[in-house]
């Protein structure tokens, strides 16, 4: 068996091993993470967006989220670690990959932002909650999801925000994020996704309630093929963003 | 080794603004400047009467400039064109136009003075008698080893060290440009009767000739001189003691502002175009003259400069907003975009000019010029215009509407 798919039981070797594949080329912004690169910054403006507004902070400031802590679940090579780090957030990075976790730890350090990453998934920090828990573009790519959203929501604080991104099981996101993305416009290798393993927001908000999280909200995001970015809307046929409170 | 969001090279108007537009949002920055301490202190004269547009007045008030530049600043509410010595041949008022003035002349040491007095009041500490003695550039940082010693390390250097700009020529940007042959002299010059706001161009075969509306002081009134000549002539004028260039300077300017005497030293500037053929690279942002340098008579070299210093500063700020690395290639490239038709279409205008100033056909010379001012100078032409072409990618940065990042 893989040793990095070892450590985290809740993610599948084969998955583990994908990423771990790719993970060399995540801060090039013009390398193969380039899809990830461009859908960052709708992504970082939404969490921005509703964190401010749940932690009753002031938007203006570079960083206002100083004082609280949050745990980036499959932070990859650290592409949205980082810049939550940047926005005052004191944050915990895991992935199940470990080549992964070095990567980030390499680049946060050249960048001179602290973060503290570890390899594994949200099983192994038992003990230990934060203000906010995220996890984007993670739950399609685990074996069980629900057990995974569990223990998710046990690193989360009471009152605290969880904040998660996949892609709905419609025939649009198979068109779009299998066919298109990876077969058609090559954005990303081929055999990234398995459209199966997609989730439904009535789901994933179904896998919160279980785990004492009250969704608030489910917004979509789709790409403007003209303009050549992300934008939020209403629509939740492919990706989506959906943010849920614990109860306290 | 100290780490700053933002490096800005050249404490110039353009370098002042964009640290001060960042700065004030909460980047960290550091601005480095050749010029010595003294110099920066007293900006001494440099002879040029700069006009400012709406938009760029705005930006300086939302930057905190503007409050030190107001006793300064001469608002422009008519302007009169003539061709050769027929008697007007366009009149515009800016009552045509809306309510605001079409613009301010300001001398640009008050603009410097004014960008020094703002940098200190936001706790920027110019180091002066500075620059950079090497670069590294890794994929994280710029790094930059200073004349003092010092070493720094910043996510993104903005290059705001003027036409030269060393720092361009280390990155190995080259420059497309042109030499107009001409020179402009400059000078302020005082006289009897009021200027009423009115500027005044005058388009001669040898060139352009301005005369622009300054503050009054004690002395009396004001008015700023530019000055077109071909280069030799240019210098023989220049050459000219005091008395004789008045008397010529007197038959330029005529009777209308009554008896005429300088009020300052006189320049001559060589006029040249040239254009950056790339405004970033990597960790690297070039704004105003260090990334496009024009022909004075246009009067947009600061107005586009300004609007750089906006731009960058909007995208930066929102790149931090966003925890963006502020020298990445996404924050870098919605500045390119975003400035690319500007530049470009000021480039394309001033190509115009330069083939329009050497015909002598009074008609062509007079279309072109209209033009050139409807757009310098008339805020809705201009507005539809930058809108237009902004459409795309945005509206006009935030800081040219007046509102803050
Ligand atoms: C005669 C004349 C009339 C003009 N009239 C107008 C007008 O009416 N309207 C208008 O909009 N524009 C006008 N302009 C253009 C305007 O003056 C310039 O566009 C403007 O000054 C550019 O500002 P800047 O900050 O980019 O560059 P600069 O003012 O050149 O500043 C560059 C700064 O960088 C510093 N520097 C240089 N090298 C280094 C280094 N290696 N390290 C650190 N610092 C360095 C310099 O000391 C300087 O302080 C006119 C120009 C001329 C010549």
């Amino acid at each position: 068996m893989d040793d990095t798919a070892s450590i985290s039981s809740t993610s599948s070797a084969e998955e583990v091993a994908r990423f771990t594949a790719m993970a060399e080329s995540w801060w090039n912004p013009d390398g193969k993470f380039k899809p990830l690169h461009k859908f960052n910054p709708v992504r970082l403006a939404y969490m921005r967006r509703v964190l401010c507004r749940h932690f009753n902070r002031d938007a203006t400031p570079i960083a206002p989220f100083t004082g609280l802590s949050l745990l980036d679940i499959g932070c990859g090579g650290g592409l949205l670690s980082e810049p939550l780090a940047r926005m005052g957030f004191a944050v915990t990075g895991i992935d199940a990959g470990e080549r992964n976790v070095s990567i980030a730890q390499t680049h946060a350090q050249q960048s001179g932002i602290a973060i503290d990453y570890r390899a594994g998934g949200p099983e192994t920090l038992s003990g230990e909650t934060f203000d906010v828990v995220i996890s984007m573009e993670v739950i399609e790519h685990v074996p069980a999801p629900e057990s995974f959203i569990a223990q998710a929501a046990q690193r989360l604080k009471p009152g605290g925000v969880f904040i998660g991104a996949t892609m709905n099981r419609t025939a649009k996101a198979y068109a779009l994020a299998v066919v298109g993305a990876e077969y058609v416009l090559g954005w990303l290798p081929k055999g990234t996704h398995d459209w199966k393993k997609f989730v439904k927001p009535s789901e994933f908000a179904g896998y919160l309630r279980h785990a004492n999280i009250e969704t608030s909200e489910i917004v979509g995001a789709s790409y403007n093929l003209v303009a050549g970015d992300w934008v939020e809307t209403q629509n939740l046929d492919v990706n989506y963003m959906i943010l849920g409170v614990k109860a306290v | 080794m100290e780490r700053v969001d933002v490096l800005v090279i050249g404490a110039g108007p353009v370098g002042a603004l964009t640290a001060a537009l960042m700065a004030q949002a909460g980047v960290r920055v550091m601005v480095i400047e050749a010029g010595e301490p003294q110099i920066l202190s007293a900006p001494a004269s440099d002879g040029r009467a700069i006009a400012l547009a709406l938009s760029a007045k705005r930006s300086l008030d939302v930057g905190g400039f503007w409050t030190h530049l107001s006793p300064f600043a001469e608002a422009i509410l008519d302007i009169q064109v003539t061709d050769g010595n027929a008697p007007v041949l366009l009149h515009y008022d800016h009552r045509h136009v809306g309510d605001n003035p079409f613009g301010w002349i300001v001398e640009n040491e008050e603009i410097k003075s004014a960008a020094l007095k703002r940098l200190k009041e936001l706790g920027i500490a110019v180091k002066s008698s500075t620059i950079v003695e090497s670069w590294e550039f890794t994929a994280s940082a710029a790094k930059a080893t200073l004349s003092n010693g010092e070493r720094i390390e910043a996510g993104l250097v903005v290059a705001a060290d003027g036409r030269p700009s060393p720092t361009r020529q280390a990155a190995g940007i080259k420059i497309k440009g042109w030499d107009y042959g001409q020179s402009a002299i400059v000078c302020a010059i005082g006289h009897e009767k009021p200027h009423n706001n009115v500027a005044y161009e005058h388009f001669l075969p040898s060139g352009p000739f301005a005369i622009l509306p300054m503050t009054a002081t004690q002395t009396g009134y004001r008015s700023g001189i530019v000055w077109t000549e071909k280069r030799h002539l240019g210098t023989a004028i220049m050459a000219q003691e005091d008395a004789y260039f008045l008397g010529e300077l007197s038959e330029k300017v005529g009777d209308f502002l009554g008896q005429i005497t300088l009020a300052g030293p006189r320049f001559a500037y060589p006029l040249t175009f040239q254009m950056a053929e790339r405004t970033i690279d990597s960790r690297l942002a070039l704004v105003g003259d260090a990334a496009h340098g024009m022909h004075p008579i246009a009067g947009q070299g600061l107005n586009l400069g300004i609007r750089d210093a906006a731009a960058l500063a909007q995208v930066v700020v929102e790149g931090a907003r966003l925890g963006q690395d502020v020298g990445g290639t996404a924050v870098l490239e919605r500045y390119q975009r975003w400035r690319r038709f500007d530049t470009g279409m000021m480039m394309g205008v001033t190509d115009g000019l330069n083939h329009l100033f050497s015909n002598r056909n009074p008609l062509l010379t007079a279309a072109r010029d209209i033009g050139l001012l409807a757009v310098a100078h008339c805020p809705p032409a201009k507005r539809l215009f930058s809108r237009h072409a902004m459409g795309v990618v945005g509206d006009l940065p935030r800081p040219l509407q007046g509102l803050p990042l």
